[in-house]
């Protein structure tokens, strides 16, 4: 059959099925399509291939070819759209997804555990030992600040400021806080190097700190202040860093995948940790405006709420959960 | 063909193709997001002021969500595309060609920060420069593209002419060829056009160039089937 010829007898086809791709691709328009027109979308996708396959075999003008081609992407693009309920998602993951995965990398978490906690115990010993190290570390200007807001002789706690300014915190926290999670998780890719940077250097500096509030007798308002949103803070960026060195891990030892596959896999995984990280970061941050630097509350009642917070926060993480038989579908991506 | 065309296939059994974007033309989208979200950031900012502390924390919140989720949130909802890199005609798409989701475009969005190491994106850039499909490391690790929207439209443009049967075997090749001068033919000044059909002077039986030309379009409206 020549070109002239084929094109005569699907041409009306070609064009119906252009018209429903431009209705469906507008949202507008999508909404307010019949049924029917829905119903034969996937029949005329099929055509087109059809069209197509025999338009490259019998070498019609590229022109032709490239015109069908451009509507099979277009249909390809609509028939095979991924389609999920992201709420229930939402709810299973945070009721199970997130721990289950905490605990298929369990010796990971640890690890992760020990690099950060690790080097920020062995400052908190030094700096205790030799108070001048913290300058090696902190800037004056900085230490002077932080010296500043953790002064017994202050009324309010975390920062100088008013009564009104918790919610400002609160969106401050989010921004620099979160935004320390995802710089600890993503410059993992280079080969966990950055992960293990960020994890080690925020270690050390909080041991620095830790160590210097004790030197300058400044603990009764310190660590009555962090320990309240400690729990998810710290757990949260261990968890970035945990992500992080899942996706450089992958580059150094891919196991029987290429390089390429070993990654995208690990992202799969490492994404999922990261939206639970950013929920742990999310509850900090409400936690450290609003509740950690109230001055109402006794150094008492702050330490044990900050303890149970914690016990909250490893049951969640680490009590065992049945493995699901879907495990997969549920915390991962692909469907 | 020296085009940046990248082929999938899809599960009726045949191949597609997508034009890739590359680093020159993404770079620009990203320079036109960037204004925007500065726009948007000036505007916000004025408008919160008057609410004092309060208003400072709504920024915060409102930087923060912008500068990790607004490539995100357009990607997902708006056809691959945020504002800049709708201007400039191009799609972010999943490996396979359909439309990218919601964990992959936070997995290529968060991993920003990595191709942005040391400075202005010289990882990412780079990443770009020696990936055959031009992905940046998050494309990597997300299993994403950058093409280039496919709005081709075609509506037969080989000019009529008195069809005239070819007197020698072509190979398909050869055939598609012909066809394709002829469809082409109107893009094509007409300096160039002879020059292009002088080539096939030896086989095509007349004295001038426009003669040739002539000749070859009637060849053409031949192979299309035209009688």
């Amino acid at each position: 059959m020549r070109q002239e010829e084929f094109e005569h007898l699907h041409a009306e086809n070609w064009q119906q099925f252009k018209q429903l791709l431009d209705e469906y691709e507008v949202r507008a328009k999508r909404n307010k399509m019949k049924a029917v027109d829905l119903k034969r979308l996937p029949e005329h996708y099929r055509n087109i291939c059809h069209c197509l396959a025999i338009a490259k075999q019998r070498q019609y003008s590229p022109y032709l070819i490239e015109h069908l081609d451009t509507l099979v992407l277009r249909g390809h693009q609509i028939i095979y759209t991924k389609h999920d309920n992201i709420l229930v998602r939402v709810i299973e993951f945070i009721a199970h997804g997130f721990p289950r995965k905490i605990q298929q990398h369990l010796s990971l978490f640890w690890l992760t555990t020990f690099v950060f906690y690790g080097p920020g115990a062995i400052m908190f010993g030094l700096t205790m030992i030799n108070p001048e190290l913290i300058y090696s570390l902190v800037p004056v200007d900085q230490v002077v600040s932080i010296e500043s807001m953790y002064d017994p002789e202050q009324r309010v706690l975390g920062r100088e400021r008013d009564s009104d300014t918790d919610f400002y915190m609160f969106g401050h926290y989010i921004q620099n806080n979160i935004g320390i999670g995802f710089r600890t998780f993503a410059t993992g890719i280079l080969f966990t190097l950055g992960s293990l940077f960020f994890l080690i250097f925020n270690g050390l500096f909080f041991g620095a700190i830790s160590a210097h509030i004790v030197n300058v007798k400044y603990t009764s308002t310190f660590f009555p202040f962090v320990i309240g949103h400690g729990s998810f803070e710290l757990t949260a960026i261990v968890i970035s860093g945990m992500a992080g060195i899942l996706l450089g891990w992958s580059l150094i030892a891919p196991g029987n995948l290429k390089r390429i596959e070993a990654l995208k896999l690990a992202a799969q995984n490492a994404i999922g940790l990261m939206y639970g990280a950013v929920l742990l970061f999310l509850i900090a941050a409400f936690v450290e405006a609003f509740w950690s630097s109230s001055t109402n509350l006794t150094i008492n009642t702050k330490y044990t709420v900050g303890t149970i917070f914690w016990v909250l926060v490893l049951a969640y993480l680490l009590w065992p959960r049945k493995p699901m038989i879907s495990s997969e579908a549920s915390s991962g991506e692909t469907h | 063909m020296l085009d940046t065309n990248h082929r999938i296939e899809v599960p009726e059994g045949i191949e597609i193709n997508v034009p890739l974007a590359g680093p020159t033309v993404r770079c620009l989208a990203f320079l036109i997001d960037f204004l925007i979200r500065i726009g948007i950031y000036f505007i916000v900012a004025i408008i919160l002021n008057v609410m004092g502390r309060f208003g400072a924390g709504l920024i915060s919140i409102m930087v923060f969500l912008l500068e990790w989720f607004y490539p995100v949130f357009f990607e997902v909802l708006n056809q691959g595309a945020t504002p800049g890199k709708k201007i400039m005609g191009i799609a972010v798409v999943n490996d396979d060609g359909t439309p990218v989701t919601w964990s992959a475009s936070i997995v290529r969005n968060l991993l920003r920060t990595a191709d942005m190491f040391p400075a202005l994106y010289l990882t990412g850039i780079v990443s770009m420069m020696v990936n055959r499909q031009f992905k940046r490391l998050g494309d990597l690790a997300a299993g994403t593209l950058v093409i280039h929207r496919k709005t081709y439209s075609y509506s037969g443009k080989l000019p009529e002419a008195k069809p005239a049967q070819i007197k020698w075997s072509l190979s398909l090749e050869e055939q598609s060829a012909i066809l394709h001068f002829g469809e082409r033919m109107s893009q094509l000044s007409e300096a160039r056009r002879l020059e292009l059909v002088n080539l096939l002077a030896p086989a095509l039986d007349e004295s001038t160039a426009k003669g040739r030309l002539a000749k070859l379009l009637s060849l053409a409206n031949w192979l299309r089937g035209r009688r």
